[in-house]
């Protein structure tokens, strides 16, 4: 099939940037995405022109590296599936396509289609974990854990951390990252020490970095590779004003002795 | 040059080794933990598990990662479980069986004190995982679940739905996260090893690339941890993630680490098959599958009939039949050798003949799609997004692919390299599967190198070290500054006609061709020379666009496959040399009547351990002699 | 390390810091506006009862006497705090994406939902207007102190008029279709079973409220209503 691809070309975090138009005259309907663009870029180099920078790691949507926006939803139009996994079966002969990088402020572009996501890193730093050393355990059939929360844990924990939620919010919206793993570790009972101190701190964290707030629109969840659900972020709300209520303050300040 | 192979395994009975090993450590002071530091190269299970177990102890530690988090690290990626012979199945399990089984998976290759040290930890990596966290599957009763898997007759595999390795990793990127927290760990992301530091015969530290500025620069500690994965990508197609590389781990080979065993890979029975010219990567679907899943292929040459229009009695359903008590879950070298005889033979299927059913009809007829869907739906979905095709009502295709390397850096019993100071941990390494790994395995050795021993083993070196005493204005630092800069600025500059791509797809099928699934004498000795011509022309025709001083995804192919051009080549040496089939391995010259692997105990019970010498000198081959107290030479059978 | 400091912050101001201490009382102000809204459309359809009911009812209201004020002043505290959380979370939605899409599609959000932030100014501006056209009457023409039926007719009969109140109820049915849901999911209430029913029920209440309200404007332009 035949494509034409408009795509955001930006050389650097600070430079401007603009959408290119390129043809794509022999496009197999059983490549993926990425590799639609690998012969894209094939042809760049071959020009002498700068290939299009973009993220990807495992290329089988787990590692959460890929995504950028095709005609304005993240990972393109096929719901659950990550750009990586995107087949060109899900385009026509002829349609023009518009790629663009993730937007948010706390995603700055570093190069064409490739955001900076340390921000999700620092949301998790700030509280997203059972603080155990190595070697405090019991045996792991100590705790019996209810399967269904057992089961709802893990749909949480799928997350990716791609940024797709972001890049689909109006508002730019961390809040279904930072609330699946809120979900994921308040589900289990290894989670329960920390619930409070877990929900103060992630969610000053998502603030801190500059992410937008959320208004129930639910395109995050639609557009979630992974089907993580909304109804986490209610769950993060909750535990969110139950910690707000009764959380005590460290004495220490946060970040160690 | 002397090259110390001894493995320092600890005397005493099996049992003990390790207790006795930890007793025998020597221990840094908790106040002065603080004053060591420990680089640790690579954020998957074993680093990510090694950088946030050295934070809790103390130790200043940096950690380093390629891409643009921890939490990315192709780890990530495993599908299937991890094995911990916990025996909660009550099934006839334990430490011994799953030591035994190790050591005959791997085909009598792996050090037994090694594996026995694996076998006793996996029942501690679960609880430590569970501690933190990691939703694995539970029964009704709140207990956790298990699955069996390639290779072994017990169920010991743990599992998080068809990602386990994502939630093991996620559990060890939490802790490493809590440690960059508490400012113990320092975290380095978007930086790619170029080099290691090696001062007065001891690693003291790095060389890195910043992926972002391109800024080149020397990071030094007391002690460096290499756990930079596997060098499957050597054969360009792969189901490593595109960035895996062996730079790191060939790097400390050229500065006087000892590569061990590089000819050992292992090729992965159930991928997806290739289904074109511009395919990038290959994708595994689990080998969970086969527990309920049948492969097979057309009895007759040349079938091209639909799957559904054969009758039974004209499939084939060969691993049932020539390994009637495995069937199907025969291990993944004999499995994938299987499938690759059957589609030489003409009886492969889908496009280009190369595939082989992977079918669940019969499973849905028994269990209903329900429970099929809620143990694989999620593999099931990334097939069809894949292929386009419903694996519910079409048998899946399938394809063996490069998945593992069970070679790697030579390491003693307490994962230190021939260089002193450097540790390989994880896959990186050579130690414990031998020539195969069994499924479910990986994970668990990358976890137990990493929270388990090398917190004690580096703790141990670091005992007998003084902190610090280098600066980066050392000869040594300036030296492999530069010669990593050099690097670059010549890949940048020969602006030749082809690309890196073009460079590396060349490479890829040389070894798939001549060092894949089965190799012989000849074609090996026809590899050498075409590896060697491919990479005269790297360096005179390769073209990288852009400049050094940015992003440049070109410029991190071209370092990446600079290094897999002189890997591959110790590859094919070693494959050559080893006169023998064994494991993943497969020497068509010596193979049973009925096709199986026959190994050459006599001549070929070691592990081969190779020693640079120079670009201008080949190597030289070293032997650790294996012994087998325990488990016993023999023939391995899944008949 | 992470740059907060949870440790010495009073608890209040970091509630009223986050973003969901911000939703919450955006929340909590709709639940309180949401209610009245109900309460003032049921009250005001007795105007299809006739004007002596209706004076009567008016009467009543007023003759509540400082309850009445309280009642007010709640209201206006709770339409201030909705406004007030409404301009701070407009900005920070301004500040988190300073760099806009080329091309942007929404899969699932309703246009109500995306058009809270239009949705919400407009009733605002209705709701001053409105204020000063039936309850003090500076924006009244015909206003009649104490005859709040008359005043009603009177105020309708204009055409302009009756449409702005239909166009403005209309976004207010819009602002509560997808409002009245969004703050129970703002306040943490989701259960998988019995969130898609409450999400419906909270679009009915938008519609219900919405039919009510235009219903009267409708009459008095229709001829039902009369004096």
């Amino acid at each position: 099939m035949k494509l034409t691809l408009n795509i955001w070309r930006q050389k650097g975090p600070n430079h401007p940037g603009r959408m290119v138009k390129y043809e794509m005259p022999n496009v197999d309907e059983h490549m993926s995405f990425l590799e639609m663009l690998d012969v894209l870029n094939e042809d760049l180099i071959h020009k002498g022109e700068e290939p299009v920078t973009f993220e990807h790691d495992c290329r089988e949507g787990i590692c959460g590296c890929c995504g950028f926006m095709i005609n304005g939803l993240p990972h393109g139009p096929q719901r659950g599936t990550t750009v990586c996994q995107l087949h060109m079966r899900q385009f026509h002969d002829g349609e023009e396509l518009w790629i663009e990088p993730f937007r948010a402020k706390a995603f700055p572009v570093l190069k064409d289609l490739m955001v900076d996501r340390g921000s999700f890193d620092r949301i998790i730093a700030a509280g997203g974990y059972v603080s155990v050393n190595t070697g405090c355990f019991v045996d792991g059939n100590a705790i019996p854990i209810e399967k269904q929360n057992a089961e709802m844990a893990m749909d949480a924990a799928a997350c990716i951390g791609c940024g797709a939620c972001v890049a689909s919010c109006p508002n730019a919206s961390a809040s279904l990252f930072t609330a699946a793993k809120i979900a994921h570790l308040g589900l289990l009972p290894q989670g329960q020490a920390e619930r409070d101190r877990r929900a103060v701190r992630m969610v000053a964290q998502m603030m801190e970095e500059s992410f937008g707030y959320c208004t129930n629109t639910g395109e995050c969840e639609a557009l979630c590779p992974k089907g993580v659900k909304i109804e986490n972020i209610a769950r993060m709300n909750r535990d969110y004003l139950k910690a707000a209520i009764t959380y005590r303050e460290e004495s220490a300040p946060a970040g160690g002795s | 040059m002397a090259i110390n192979l001894d493995a320092k395994i600890p005397s005493g009975p099996i049992e003990q080794k390790w207790n006795k090993a930890k007793f025998e450590y020597k221990l840094v002071n908790p106040a002065n933990k603080r004053k060591y530091s420990v680089i640790v190269v690579g954020t998957g299970l074993a680093g990510g598990a090694a950088a946030a177990a050295l934070g809790e102890l103390g130790y200043n530690v940096k950690a380093f990662c390629f891409q643009d988090s921890p939490r990315r690290a192709h780890s990530i990626a495993a599908q299937g479980g991890i094995n911990a012979a916990k025996n909660y199945q009550n099934d006839g399990d334990s430490v011994y069986r799953l030591f035994y089984d190790t050591v005959k998976g791997g085909d009598f290759r792996a050090r037994e004190a090694n594996v026995y040290r694996l076998a006793e930890i996996s029942v501690n990596i679960i609880d430590q995982c569970v501690a933190q966290g990691v939703p694995f599957a539970r029964e009704y009763g709140g207990v956790l679940a298990n699955r069996s898997f390639g290779g072994a007759q017990v169920s010991r595999t743990f599992y998080a739905r068809g990602q386990t390795g994502q939630q093991l990793l996620l559990g060890c990127y939490q802790a490493l996260e809590r440690q960059i927290d508490e400012g113990r760990v320092q975290m380095y992301a978007r930086h790619e090893m170029l080099d290691v530091v090696v001062i007065d015969g001891r690693a003291r530290g790095i060389v890195t690339r910043n992926l972002v500025t391109g800024a080149i620069d020397v990071h030094l500690a007391d002690a460096v941890a290499l756990a930079t994965g596997g060098y499957g990508n050597v054969f360009y197609l792969s189901t490593n993630a595109k960035g895996s590389n062996a730079t790191a781990i060939w790097r400390a080979y050229k500065k006087g680490a000892a590569f061990a065993n590089p000819c050992f890979t292992q090729i992965h029975p159930t991928c997806i098959p290739v289904s074109g010219e511009y395919q990038s990567k290959l994708t595994l679907m689990s080998e969970s599958l086969r527990n309920d899943g049948r492969i097979w292929v057309p009895k007759k040459q040349g079938d091209t009939r639909a799957a559904a229009q054969i009758p039974e009695d004209e499939r084939d359903y060969y691993l049932e039949r020539m390994y009637p008590s495995f069937g199907n879950l025969s291990p993944r070298d004999i499995a994938s050798r299987a499938a690759k005889r059957v589609c030489d033979e003409g009886r492969g299927v889908g496009p280009g003949g190369l595939g082989v059913y992977l079918d669940f009809s019969d499973a849905i007829g028994r269990l209903g799609k329900k429970t099929i869907e809620e143990r694989y739906g999620n593999l099931f979905e990334i097939y069809e997004r894949i292929t386009g095709e419903d694996p519910y009502s079409v048998p899946m295709r399938i394809y063996p692919a490069v998945h593992y390397t069970m070679g790697g850096l030579w390491v003693d019993y307490n994962l230190e390299s021939t260089i002193p100071g450097l540790f390989v941990l994880g896959e990186a390494n050579f130690s414990d599967h031998g020539a195969n790994r069994l499924g479910a395995s990986a994970l668990m050795q990358g976890l137990a190198d990493g929270y388990f021993v090398a917190p004690y083993t580096i703790g141990n070196y670091l005992a007998g070290i003084k902190p610090g005493g280098v600066d980066e204005s050392h000869p040594e630092c300036k030296f492999a500054r530069e010669e990593a800069e050099n690097r670059v600025k010549t890949l940048l500059s020969i602006k030749g006609k082809k690309t890196v791509d073009e460079f590396h797809r060349a490479l890829g099928k040389i070894m798939w061709d001549k060092c894949g699934m089965g190799r012989n004498a000849a074609g090996l000795d026809e590899a050498l020379p075409l590896i060697q011509a491919l990479r005269e022309e790297f360096w005179q025709n390769v073209t990288v666009p852009g400049s050094g001083g940015e992003v440049n995804q070109s410029l991190e192919k071209a370092t990446r496959l600079a290094d897999f051009l002189e890997l591959g080549e110790l590859m094919v040496r070693d494959a050559r040399i080893r006169e023998e089939s064994c494991g993943g391995h497969f020497r068509e010259e010596y193979q049973t009547q009925d096709g199986e692997a026959l190994r050459d105990d006599d001549k070929f019970c070691h592990g081969a351990v190779w020693e640079y010498q120079g670009s201008e000198q080949a190597p030289v081959r070293h032997v650790e002699p294996l012994s087998f107290e325990h488990v016993h030479l023999t023939q391995r059978s899944y008949k | 390390m992470s740059t907060i400091a949870v440790g010495g912050i009073n608890r209040t101001a970091l509630f009223y810091q986050s973003v969901i201490g911000k939703k919450v009382i955006m929340a909590v102000t709709g639940f309180i506006l949401s209610g009245f809204v109900l309460g003032h459309m049921i009250g005001n359809l007795q105007v299809f009862a006739g004007p002596e009911k209706f004076n009567a009812y008016a009467a009543f209201l007023q003759g509540l006497g400082p309850m009445l004020w309280v009642a007010r002043i709640a209201l206006l505290a709770a339409v201030g705090l909705h406004i007030a959380m409404a301009v701070q979370l407009t900005l920070l939605k301004l500040d988190a994406r300073p760099q806009a899409y080329v091309k942007k599609s929404a899969l699932v959000s309703t246009y109500a939902a995306r058009t809270m932030i239009w949705s919400g100014p407009i009733v605002a501006a209705f709701l001053i207007y409105h204020l000063l056209h039936l309850t003090t009457g500076h924006a009244h023409p015909d206003f009649k102190p104490g005859d709040v039926y008359a005043n009603f007719i009177t105020g309708f009969k204009n055409p302009a008029v009756a449409l702005f109140y239909m166009v403005a109820n209309i976004l207010l049915a819009f602002h509560l279709y997808h409002g009245v849901w969004s703050m129970f999911q703002s306040l943490g209430v989701s259960h998988p079973r019995y969130t898609p029913i409450l999400k419906r029920l909270a679009q009915l209440y938008g519609i219900v409220i919405g039919l009510g309200n235009v219903a009267m404007p409708m009459a008095v332009l229709t001829g039902i209503l009369t004096l």
